[in-house]
């Protein structure tokens, strides 16, 4: 028994002295060796009696394991320290600039027609297209516009032939007709696209971005089209409440004819949305007018239902407080990178439009 | 269309105030546009008196006044008037004032030397009369020294936007109906002066019956023995308010009936018309001298006014100077006429002329208006000129039949989701004008004259919903229910390339439609350019071809800003011909600068051809292409470097051709003159990505992978120079496809030991079986059948 004790006090104070993996080798074999201090108690078992040898077994058992935990720990200590004096020498500077790489950035225009889709998405509409050069016919004549209408002088439109036959469309509604002679009702679809006029200053580009609406059903009211303003635009400008007012207007291809104004007010230089005193002009809708849907084919004593165009680039600069219009078509790269939306930033019905 | 409140409430009798008419105006589809307050304009011109005015020390024929305008304050003014003198009270502009007629704002300024605060004006600076000879002199104003000049000015003028279907509110009469019916108070009736007509008219007015004549009829009233003169306060006032300018009683009348009744009129000396009027088809390039002060050569077609000689108006649009009235015409012969909208908008369209009657005329008057007209205008200058009026008479014939609607109340509901009762339907419609007759749910409506816009049940719709308030309707919640995909594939695409290549550090760009044809030109040689026929500019003549055409016009403009390493994208629409539908989308982009620009980490480089490939590739990818299928050639393009640039079709040369992408042509890039030359670029051509079938998108493929273990070889072949590596790679792949995992080049090598016309080429090679370990026997047949293989099909030879 005291042997035993002697064997552990004896390694005890010799393993605090271990400070080389060398030297806990020689530790290891002193006590483990072939001739070792365990080892040799281990030989020395059968000449113990009986009655003492099964506690002395378990005895030198469990310091045998306490022995060779500590030679473990011990090396693992060591090889840590080892590896710690090696990484004093390692070093970088890790407040030295990064690797450049070049940041993309989506348009806003581009952000803002995602956004719209995504909202109106919800409500089930989908997505339509047509082309950029559209004949005089479903740009004017099929949407019920006089011949004699000033939309179609030279000074308002761009037309590729003198005839005035062919022509880049003056806004997306082309592309109401274009879905009404292919498919057949209901109809429920936007349309974003680009729209070209002759006009050119501060606010006016020739070419812009118009978003198109059509609603056509069996039983689609004006209740119907005010619903689904107002669900756009609280959902577009993410707010709660929208102050709205329809105004009575006139559009030659709807009837009755509507102006859509949204509240604001200016605090701290910047636009708030939906609520103020004041009113903002965002968008023109109505009800389809009959002629329309006869152009098309489409009984209107069966179908009825409204339609509403507004200016895309306009919506984005409500919303993302961007003064200049013509900015949008200039491709500065300082602008960009500042208006410009992080293509991660995708927004989805879920997540919502913006991060 | 401006007017006043206090000329409104001469239609009007209402208790409503000024912000409950504004709103309501807007409620009706009247949209105020503006309310200026004129009293900010013209409040500033105060009554004010000379005390002593002196000789300027330094300038012969100017004066320095002391003004008093009331208390203690003298105020220094320098002034040129001759009449200015001691003891004249006179009208004061204040530093700050907007002169009327100059629209100058003042500003205390030194004149020679003395500093003069404001300015003393005469009548024809504050657009009151043309008289400038000399300061406004006041008789007996004394008390009202210091107080404002213009009094009954101080009120507000009211500017709203008409849409063209209202012609009838382009009268201030038409305004004040449209709120009666709205609610907002009774339309009163007409004032008319009573006057004998006792003589017919000695001018004979005839319509000729030329093909399409523009007027349908033209009514006349002589006026004999008129002592023309400057306009009384109360009428000069009105016609200030509209933004006009007086001219004279005669004038002034025709066009404040105008504005009142939209009813435009036109008055001739009748002295200077020769013998008769007759209303005629113009002669072609006949000359004519209208009132704006330009000569006209007119058309064929045109309609025109003229007498026995010559024109003497363009009919409805501008009367001519041969018979303009003057302060002196003694007999006058007043014009009340009809002609036919598209007449007046195609005269007025050749001839570039505005006027307030062609806007009015072209919108639409009021047919049956020509008589009353006569009898307001007539009366008017009766009282205010004197004289005596002959009958009137009217050639031609524009009387309207009242258009008759039947309409069904309950179609009101089913457009705008609201009911109306017939009686409240009724009502609007009758104070509106129109005579209605109501049988349950019937009604017959017949349409006044002056609302030619009101044909149909949707008019009457518009009308009873416009005048009931669209406040009135209720929102009915959208169901949320999609039915349809929102997006297609081909939509799918655009939004996916734009984030794609946006997340590869390209900057998204929305560039015009249309170019510069110069540049277009050089990008798209050889094929037939688009032109518009009336482009906003000469360098925005012709739809694009490609997107490089404004892409690298901006890229260079952002070089000019001092950026050089710059990646721009856009995702837009180029035409291949003038037809709708003759256009594609396409992913263009450009490339410029250097990599690792002043890093202190990597060395920098310039972007080269495996910069925008590789751009190509893994966008490609990410629109959901497999990179095995993407067949890479040396075809390219004009706008490229011929040698230094490619072309991505799909699994073969003959697939669907993808993309291009490569250096762009250093003529080009010369040509425009880029700061940075080094620029290269890539198309994508989405409408030839195939749309995958939608069963193998959506469940993945099989999941098989091979235990065994992996190994690979490197080769090195010398081979033609010419030959391309992607061939190389290609015949690799397909001896032992199963086999064989990869294939990669990582080393190309010419000169030193090699044979001038060859290269060297390093080719790293990965297998790996399916169904056991390769062995080393293994291994070595395979690769001494590569080598084969490769020697057989490309003549290269192992390098030892």
């Amino acid at each position: 028994m005291s042997d035993l004790n002697n064997i552990r006090l004896s390694f005890n104070q010799k393993i605090t002295a271990v400070n080389s993996k060398d030297s806990l080798q020689n530790l290891k074999t002193e006590f483990f060796g072939k001739n070792g201090l365990i080892t040799s108690q281990f030989k020395n078992l059968g000449t113990i009696s009986q009655d003492k040898r099964k506690e002395f077994a378990s005895d030198l058992n469990n310091l045998k394991n306490d022995l060779n935990d500590q030679l473990e720990k011990k090396l693992l200590d060591l090889e840590t320290a080892e590896i710690n004096e090696k990484l004093k020498g390692e070093r970088v500077d890790v407040t030295l600039p990064i690797r450049s790489t070049r940041v993309g950035k989506i348009h806003p225009v581009s952000q803002v027609i995602d956004e719209i889709a995504s909202i109106f998405s919800e409500i089930g509409f989908s997505l339509a297209e047509g082309p950029d050069v559209e004949t005089e016919y479903n740009n004017f004549t099929a949407l019920n516009t006089p011949e004699s209408h000033p939309a179609r002088d030279m000074h308002d439109t761009f037309y590729l032939e003198e005839n005035k036959k062919i022509l880049l469309r003056t806004h997306t509604s082309p592309v109401q007709i274009r879905t009404m002679l292919n498919e057949k009702p209901p109809y429920k679809i936007i349309v974003p696209g680009r729209t070209y006029r002759c006009d050119s200053d501060q606010t006016h580009a020739p070419m812009f971005h118009q978003l198109e609406g059509l609603h056509i059903d069996k039983d689609i009211t004006m209740g119907h089209l005010k619903g689904c303003l107002d669900y756009f635009i609280k959902e577009f400008f993410e707010v709660k409440n929208v102050k709205m007012r329809f105004r009575p207007s006139h559009f030659p291809f709807t009837e009755p004819s509507a102006e859509v104004d949204i509240g604001y007010r200016i605090e701290n230089e910047k636009i708030v949305i939906g609520e103020g005193d004041q009113w903002l002009e965002i968008l023109g809708c109505g009800m389809v007018h009959p002629n329309v849907l006869r152009n098309v084919k489409v009984d209107p004593a069966k179908y009825q239902g409204f339609a509403f165009g507004m200016g895309i680039d306009r919506l984005a600069m409500l919303k993302y407080g961007i003064n200049d219009l013509r900015a949008f078509f200039e491709t500065d790269y300082r602008w960009l990178s500042h208006f410009g939306f992080d293509p991660l930033d995708v927004p989805t019905n879920y997540k919502g439009l913006s991060r | 269309m401006i007017f006043t409140f206090s000329w409104l409430k001469e239609h009007l009798d209402t208790k409503a105030n000024e912000n409950q008419i504004v709103d309501q105006l807007t409620n009706i589809g009247l949209e105020v546009e503006s309310i200026k307050d004129s009293k900010n304009e013209l409040a500033d011109f105060k009554i004010a008196k000379i005390i002593k005015a002196e000789k300027h020390p330094n300038a012969d024929k100017l004066k320095v006044c002391d003004v008093s305008i009331g208390g203690n304050k003298i105020l220094k003014v320098v002034c040129g008037a001759k009449n200015a003198r001691d003891g004249l009270i006179t009208v004061y502009a204040p530093p700050g004032a907007i002169i009327p007629k100059t629209k100058f704002k003042l500003t205390i300024a030194k004149i020679r030397g003395v500093e003069s605060s404001g300015m003393l004006c005469s009548e024809s600076e504050l657009n009151l009369s043309e008289d400038s000879d000399g300061i406004i002199e006041l008789k007996g104003k004394e008390k009202e020294i210091g107080k404002n000049y213009f009094k009954s000015n101080s009120e507000k003028v009211i500017d709203i936007s008409v849409t063209p279907n209202r012609a009838d509110c382009l009268g201030i009469r038409g305004i004040a109906r449209d709120l009666t019916a709205s609610g907002l108070g009774k339309l009163k009736k007409i004032k008319k002066n009573s006057y004998t007509q006792s003589f017919a008219s000695p001018i004979k007015v005839s319509i000729t019956k030329d093909k399409s004549q523009g007027c349908l009829a033209f009514g006349s009233c002589y006026i004999k023995n008129i002592k023309n003169q400057e306009s009384p306060k109360w009428l000069k006032e009105k016609i200030l308010a509209l933004g006009l300018k007086p001219i004279s009683a005669v004038v002034d009348i025709t066009n404040y009936v105008m504005f009142d009744l939209n009813r435009p009129l036109h008055a001739y000396d009748a002295d200077k018309i020769k013998k008769e009027i007759i209303v005629r088809n113009a002669k072609e390039n006949e000359k004519f001298e209208a009132l704006d002060g330009k000569t006209y050569t007119l058309q064929k077609e045109m309609c025109v006014i003229a007498d026995s000689k010559e024109p003497l108006g363009l009919g409805g649009i501008i009367g001519g100077t041969s018979t303009s009235t003057e302060f002196d015409t003694k007999n006058i012969l007043l014009e009340s006429a009809y002609f036919l909208p598209e007449s007046i908008r195609k005269t007025a369209r050749q001839l570039n002329i505005n006027t307030d009657a062609k806007y009015r005329f072209e919108r639409g008057i009021d047919p049956n208006s020509i008589k009353e007209g006569l009898e307001i205008a007539a009366g008017l200058i009766l009282k205010i000129c004197g004289g005596q009026a002959s009958k009137f008479y009217v050639a031609g014939s524009a009387i309207n039949k009242n258009k008759i609607i039947n309409f069904n109340i309950e179609k009101f509901s089913k457009v705008i989701g609201i009911s109306i009762t017939p009686k409240e339907a009724s009502k609007i419609l009758v104070s509106l004008g129109c005579d209605v007759k109501t049988n349950k749910n019937k009604l017959v409506i017949i349409v006044p004259s002056w609302r030619p816009d009101i044909t149909n049940d949707e008019d009457i719709v518009e009308e009873l919903i416009r005048i009931k308030g669209f406040d009135k309707i209720k929102t009915v919640e959208p169901t949320k229910k999609r039915e349809k995909e929102t997006l297609n594939f081909r939509q799918k695409l655009i939004h996916l390339s734009k984030r794609s290549m946006a997340s590869k550090g390209y900057t998204e760009a929305v560039t015009w439609s249309f170019t510069d044809s110069r540049i277009d030109t050089m990008i798209a040689s050889g094929e037939k350019k688009i032109e518009i026929y009336n482009p906003i500019s000469s360098d925005l003549d012709v739809l694009r071809r490609s997107i490089f055409s404004n892409l690298l016009v901006y890229l260079k403009k952002n070089q000019g800003r001092g950026y050089q390493d710059l990646s721009f994208f856009e995702v837009g629409p180029v035409f291949f011909g003038k037809n709708p539908g003759e256009q594609q989308v396409v992913i263009g982009a450009l490339k410029s600068g250097l990599v690792n620009r002043k890093s202190w980490l990597e060395k920098e480089r310039k972007i080269d051809a495996f910069d925008v490939k590789s751009d190509v590739i893994k966008t490609l990818i990410d629109l959901g292409l497999n990179e095995d299928d993407l067949y890479v050639s040396n075809n390219t393009k004009s706008c490229y470097h011929p040698g230094r640039s490619g072309s991505i079709n799909l699994k073969s040369e003959k697939g669907p051709h993808l993309a291009y992408f490569g250096e762009i042509h250093p003529a080009i890039i010369s040509n425009l003159d880029f700061k940075e030359k080094n620029i290269y670029g890539l198309e994508i051509f989405l409408k030839n990505l195939p749309e995958p079938n939608k069963k193998i998108r959506i469940s993945k493929k099989n999941y098989i992978v091979s235990d065994f273990q992996k190994s690979e070889r490197d080769f090195a072949f010398v081979i033609d120079k010419s030959y391309l590596i992607g061939n190389l790679e290609n015949i690799i792949k397909k001896i032992d496809s199963d086999v064989i995992q990869s294939v990669s080049t990582f080393d190309v090598f010419e000169g030193g030991s090699i044979p001038e016309n060859k290269k060297s080429i390093a080719i790293n090679v990965v297998l790996q079986s399916k169904n056991k370990t390769l062995t080393e026997q293994d291994l070595d047949q395979l690769s001494q059948k590569i080598i084969q293989v490769v020697k057989e099909k490309t003549g290269a030879t192992i390098r030892s």
